[in-house]
């Protein structure tokens, strides 16, 4: 067999193992659907009153970016799952099967993947409810969908570095977080990047969150009547699905290998 | 009769390994010829972890080397996960899956196809006598079914050489025996075995051969009864109900022991090593019963780890701290 179907093979059968585990512990998929709708709901009725003069509009600029701030997410789930195989001894076992290297990483990523599309789904319903639509062609909506779940796998490798990093469960589950909030807020995923002083405007119109939602706000069309909630004039904001897809591509580069290296020491100390 | 050298199915040479500052292999040699089975017998922090995951390949020796059926373990690692089963100290069961979807994953992860891989963990729930449970989540089995399902798991590809870390560590005294029955089993199968344990009855029970290790180094070996031999068999303790009785207890006992009996005027106490066990303690007290001695107590103490510690290194088996064998974060894991 070769080695790339040998992978593939070893890469399905832990997807298969991890998504037997979400089956069985349904409560799992709680924080990646239960997290976004309480932010839509929070950040809709709470901020949307007194951002901009049309509440209809702040919840039609706010779901892109709680779509980009849940994917975003997503990288903390992988790094708890991550930490948690490691300290059960799982990853000792399969460290010592004849199986694919990646597969434990390919696996763990591919199965927070498909939790994510489902976040991903019940997000939009709880949108539509609060008064979001999909104002752009098919098409477009697929593609922004798609970025989303790229975006999501490409967070997942930074996760999965950081779950291998972190050593215990309890190190994960705040790490795995902590770092996200800055990041997800720092970013026109809330409030326009343009309204942001000096240095923090800065930061945000380059962080890759902000072309996410952009992006996302493009591709489903809302971006009509944001208003004073406009996009800034930076090259990223200009290029969100360029910047946006070129952002993934970069993060994958960097930490799938980062993270393979990781899994390959890490439990050999 | 010594095996030629093409049946060792396990060979290191002058294994060492450091983990900062701490010596945790300072050259360990090993060598188990086919179908035999190995103790190594050690307490905490002693090497025996290390030793195991150099030679299952998740951790390289700084220097030395290990050939496992025949496979270099660092030049040709894949090679030598082909060949073995690891169970493991903790064991590595997945909680959530069922006994069955465990063994079928560890099988189809060894390149067994979908079928054959059902069919093989079907036969090994079965043989495992796991059948009422294979379809049951792991997390509802006992400590002894898990401990079962993951030695299972090293059996699912039929490999050359088993090894087991601690198999009976933390379980109760009923999940050990269970868990010896099974590892008793395989042996009779005629797989070659490694086995590590803290316990030198466990050792006594399952193993042929026995070498002690103790910072990072085999400090003796042998059978079992070699060792025992070396700390003096066992301890006949009789205490009497009146102390004018001793000196005659303390002569029978001289005549059923094998070295000079001690008396313990306070406790009323006499003792006595014995080669012979059981039987001695039915001599001694048959013979005290004749001299009319009242027994108050009667009590035979097996050599203990700590025992065989004393006699080969003049020191207690002490408990180190274990992180220095366990990589971080696998320590908690220990909470079942």
């Amino acid at each position: 067999m070769s080695v790339i179907t040998a992978g593939a093979r070893d890469s399905g059968v832990v997807t298969w193992r991890n998504l037997m585990n979400v089956r069985r512990q349904p409560d799992l998929l709680l924080g990646a659907t239960l997290q976004p709708i309480m932010f839509v709901l929070l950040f809709a009725f709470v901020f949307g009153n007194s951002i901009g003069d049309d509440p209809g509009a702040y919840r039609e600029f706010l779901m892109g970016g709680i779509f980009a701030q849940t994917v975003a997410f997503n990288s903390a789930y992988t790094t708890i799952g991550m930490a948690a195989d490691l300290e059960k001894g799982v990853i000792d076992r399969f460290r010592s099967l004849p199986m694919t290297r990646a597969a434990v990483l390919v696996g763990r990523t591919a199965s927070d993947l498909a939790v994510s599309a489902i976040g991903l789904l019940v997000m939009s319903l709880c949108g539509l409810l609060v008064g979001w639509r999909i104002r752009g062609s098919f098409l477009d909506a697929v593609l922004g969908y798609l970025l989303l779940l790229l975006f999501s796998f490409a967070m997942s490798w930074i996760g999965a570095y950081v779950g291998l990093a972190a050593g215990s469960v309890q190190v994960a589950q705040s790490a795995g977080f902590i770092w996200m909030f800055p990041v997800t807020f720092i970013s026109s995923a809330f409030v326009s990047a343009s309204s942001m002083p000096g240095p923090l405007k800065v930061v945000a119109e380059w962080n890759p969150i902000t072309a996410i939602a952009d992006a996302a706000r493009d591709l489903f069309g809302n971006t009509a009547r944001t208003g004073v909630l406009s996009q800034s004039d930076a090259w990223p904001a200009q290029h969100s699905a360029l910047y946006a897809m070129l952002s993934c591509v970069v993060i994958l580069v960097i930490f799938a290998p980062l993270a393979v290296a990781k899994y390959r020491k890490v439990a050999s100390k | 009769m010594p095996p030629p050298a093409s049946s060792i199915a396990v060979r290191a040479e002058a294994l060492v390994k450091t983990f900062g500052s701490t010596r945790a292999l300072d050259g360990v040699d090993l060598e188990i010829p086919s179908g035999t089975v190995l103790g190594l017998l050690g307490p905490n922090g002693a090497g025996k972890t290390t030793t195991v995951r150099i030679l299952t390949t998740l951790l390289k020796p700084d220097s030395g080397s290990a050939f496992v059926a025949g496979h270099d373990v660092t030049k040709d690692p894949d090679a030598v996960r082909r060949s073995i089963g690891l169970s493991g100290q903790y064991a590595a069961v997945d909680e959530h899956l069922t006994g069955y979807e465990n063994l079928y994953m560890v099988g189809r992860l060894y390149g067994m196809s979908r079928t054959d891989a059902t069919s093989r963990a079907r036969e090994l729930i079965g043989r495992f006598r796991l059948t009422d449970a294979g379809d049951r989540p792991a997390k509802t089995y006992s400590g002894g079914m898990r401990r079962r399902l993951d030695l299972a798991g090293a059996l699912v590809a039929e490999p050359a050489v088993v090894v087991l870390d601690e198999p009976t560590t933390g379980l109760d005294p009923r999940g050990r025996l269970d868990t010896w029955e099974v590892i008793g089993e395989l042996v009779a199968d005629g797989t070659t075995v490694l086995l590590t344990t803290q316990y030198l009855e466990e050792a006594d029970q399952l193993a042929n051969t026995i070498l002690v290790i103790d910072h990072g180094k085999v400090i003796a070996g042998g059978t079992a009864d070699q060792l025992k031999a070396q700390v003096g068999g066992e301890r006949l303790e009789i205490v009497v109900g009146d102390a004018a009785e001793l000196a005659v207890t303390a002569r029978v006992l001289g005549e059923v022991g094998s070295d000079e009996p001690g008396t313990d005027q306070n406790q009323r106490r006499v003792h006595v090593k014995v080669d012979t066990g059981p039987k001695a303690l039915v001599e001694a007290l048959r013979r005290l019963d004749q001299e009319n001695v009242a027994v108050l107590d009667v009590a035979l103490h097996r050599p203990t780890l700590d025992d065989v510690f004393l006699a080969l290194t003049g020191h207690v088996a002490e408990e180190e701290p274990a992180a220095e064998e366990d990589p971080k974060g696998r320590k908690k894991a220990k909470t079942r």
